[in-house]
């Protein structure tokens, strides 16, 4: 069984700033880190890995050649081989492109049974790319995916809505988009991270694709920024405590208080 | 300047003592215990195995690498040490000069986890006089008849085996006539003292071994007859490095609790790091611990490389072993009476500190290696 992951090289959000004049993120100094809901994706295709013996798992990423560090990483948690799809022509691709690029990789590939991508890098945070690869590879989807069972070539798993989850299967091949309650990524192992320095991570150009120039790239790419900005963040929220009688009371008497009620 | 491979060990090495090691530490000071889920979860990324060569089992990785691990794991726990024995002295010892039936069983064991192993020199009247030791191995046929008691021996109570030395031939003078053999402890005439109660690092268990005629077959004689006391001082040798890793990542595990307690702590209406004294104080303190750093990543290179590091790695041991007593100290006298409390990990960095200076040659005798290093013997 073939599993492909796809998997993006972020800045940790938890440290990135925004400049206030640009209004772009700030990525000097931050660290970059395997997207968290990649590591989920991955995570899942290496569980599969655990459970069957012909499992394949090989990690897709685009982006500049610093990525190669995060596909190290993705081989030391366990993945058998990498594929970094980078290149100038690819520079500023927003989702659409970026979907073409990915999915002309997957398509070079070849055969695959399923492809696991993350519900959204923390960079963008758009959600698209994955959906957009199915698409354009014309296979079925599921996304916000929270639990995963296969059932010979039948995928069954539970898709998270906003107030439950819902029950689909779909036959393999197939894409998921993964969300963090999908399971916990496993550790780098000490022989993973020697491993992974002993073997090549296929880099993939532009010339390597079968994906025209015009579908690429930032002049390909339909999404413009028209201004971005750093909302003003609210006041701190009133906690109401007390038993519900009079935490209702409270509430009633400040709704009057403003005029609300 | 690490290399990409190195700083991914310690990318991952942080992170698994900061999420996994730190929530326990305090858990594992009081009860003396290091949790089993979490021993295993050491095994399965392989710290413990850093340095034990792949065709054994382990990840065939070099000093560099067991030292980075060293460090970010006693940054958090300093009796975490203890958990990546294997990488130095009940590894070491067998990496150096087992064979190769004596790797297959006891060093594979070791990197797969299913045994724990010791080192056991120290004897109730001979500490840093290694020569004064009365342990005897008498031949016997095909076998070694082993009398004796050991002390102080890291890991004695959970050892599936242990690396002892004891006289061959009691009428060789100084250390002559000592060997070093590999003993089981599920032997007959093994057994053990009760576990001791120390001032620190209670999460590395320590205990007597006693041998009362422990038949030690004759293939368990780990190099030569005579030998013993050349594989012990190679073997501490090495073990030095890790030592001094320990004594650097206490003191650095000290230096940011007192950077983190510092920025909190308000005392004339002002956090006390705007205050010069903290400010010199901090500033003093980060400097030794670099010093501390390049000294023992210079030794561990200088291993890797396959250059003499002896005297090196006596200077990073002694040096280290005082840092980490240093900066402890004066991190706790940074959190003034709540350093005194047990609810901060200060308290438990100072006790655990005491014991760098002591085990693996005390400073008194790093200082002679050294002077004999410099001032020729």
């Amino acid at each position: 069984m073939k599993v492909l992951v796809c998997a993006k090289q972020v800045p940790n959000t938890n440290e990135v700033k925004i400049d206030p004049v640009k209004g772009t993120l700030i990525r000097d100094g931050v660290e970059s880190i395997l997207n968290p809901d990649d590591a989920n994706a991955l995570e899942e295709a290496l569980k599969l890995k655990d459970t069957y013996e012909d499992v394949t798992v090989t990690v897709v990423s685009m982006g500049p050649p610093q990525a190669e560090t995060m596909l190290r990483e993705c081989l030391a948690m366990g993945a058998d081989e990498a594929i970094l799809v980078s290149g100038r022509e690819f520079g500023g691709s927003d989702t659409w492109a970026t979907s073409n690029a990915i999915s002309s990789a997957l398509a070079k590939i070849g055969s695959f049974d399923i492809i696991f991508a993350g519900r959204q890098a923390i960079d963008g945070d758009t959600a698209q790319v994955g959906p957009q690869i199915a698409e354009k590879l014309n296979i079925p989807q599921i996304t916000y995916v929270q639990s995963f069972e296969l059932k010979g070539n039948e995928v069954v798993v539970q898709r998270r809505l906003e107030d439950g989850y819902e029950v689909v299967s779909v036959k393999t091949p197939c894409l998921l988009t993964t969300i963090k309650e999908l399971n916990k990524p496993r550790y780098m192992t000490m022989k993973g991270i020697y491993d992974a320095y002993e073997k090549d991570i296929t880099v993939w150009g532009f010339q390597d694709l079968d994906v025209p120039q015009e579908k690429v790239g930032l002049k390909a790419s339909p999404t413009k920024v028209f201004r971005s900005f750093t909302p003003e963040p609210k006041g701190a929220g009133v906690m109401l405590n007390g038993s519900a009688k009079d935490q209702v009371a409270q509430l009633m008497e400040s709704l009057k208080e403003k005029h609300i009620i | 300047m690490l290399s990409k491979k190195h700083e991914m060990i310690r990318k991952l090495a942080r992170e698994f003592a900061e999420n996994e090691i730190a929530p326990y530490a305090a858990q594992i000071d009081e009860t003396g215990v290091y949790p089993k889920e979490l021993h295993d979860k050491i095994i399965a990324c392989g710290f413990h195995a850093v340095t034990i060569p792949k065709e054994y089992g382990g990840c065939g990785g070099d000093t560099v690498s067991a030292t980075i691990v060293t460090e970010e794991f006693t940054r958090v726990d300093a009796s975490a040490s203890s958990q990546l024995m294997p990488n130095s002295l009940s590894g070491g010892s067998l990496m150096l000069f087992g064979n190769e039936a004596q790797k297959q069983k006891y060093l594979r064991a070791l990197a797969e986890g299913t045994m724990t192993g010791a080192f056991a020199i120290t004897e109730p009247g001979a500490g840093s006089d290694t020569a004064a030791i009365t342990t005897t191995a008498e031949k016997d046929g095909d076998y070694y008849i082993l009398n004796g008691r050991k002390c102080f021996i890291t890991q004695g109570p959970d050892c599936d085996f242990v690396t002892v030395f004891a006289k061959t031939d009691p009428s060789a003078k100084g250390v002559k006539g000592i060997s070093a053999f590999i003993v089981e402890s599920a032997w007959e005439g093994f057994s053990r003292g009760a576990v001791e109660k120390k001032m620190g690092m209670h999460g590395s268990p320590t205990c007597d071994l006693i041998f009362e005629n422990v038949r030690v077959p004759k293939e368990n004689l780990l190099g030569k007859e005579g030998q013993g006391f050349k594989i012990c001082m190679t073997t501490l040798d090495s073990g030095r490095i890790t030592v001094a890793t320990q004594g650097l990542g206490i003191a650095q595990g000290a230096l940011d609790e007192a950077i983190k307690y510092v920025k909190e702590r308000v005392q004339f209406g002002r956090p006390i790091s705007k205050l010069q004294n903290t400010q010199f104080e901090i500033a003093d303190m980060a400097t030794r611990v670099e010093c501390g750093r390049q000294l023992v990543y210079h030794a561990a290179e200088l291993k890797d490389a396959g250059l003499p590091y002896s005297k090196n790695a006596a200077m990073a041991k002694y040096y280290c072993g005082d840092l980490c007593n240093n900066i402890a100290y004066r991190a706790l006298q940074l959190h003034g009476g709540y350093g005194y409390m047990k609810d901060y990990p200060i308290e438990r960095m100072f006790r655990d500190a005491r014991l760098v200076a002591i085990y693996e040659g005390t400073s008194e005798i790093q200082r002679v290696v050294i002077a004999n290093h410099v001032l020729g013997k």
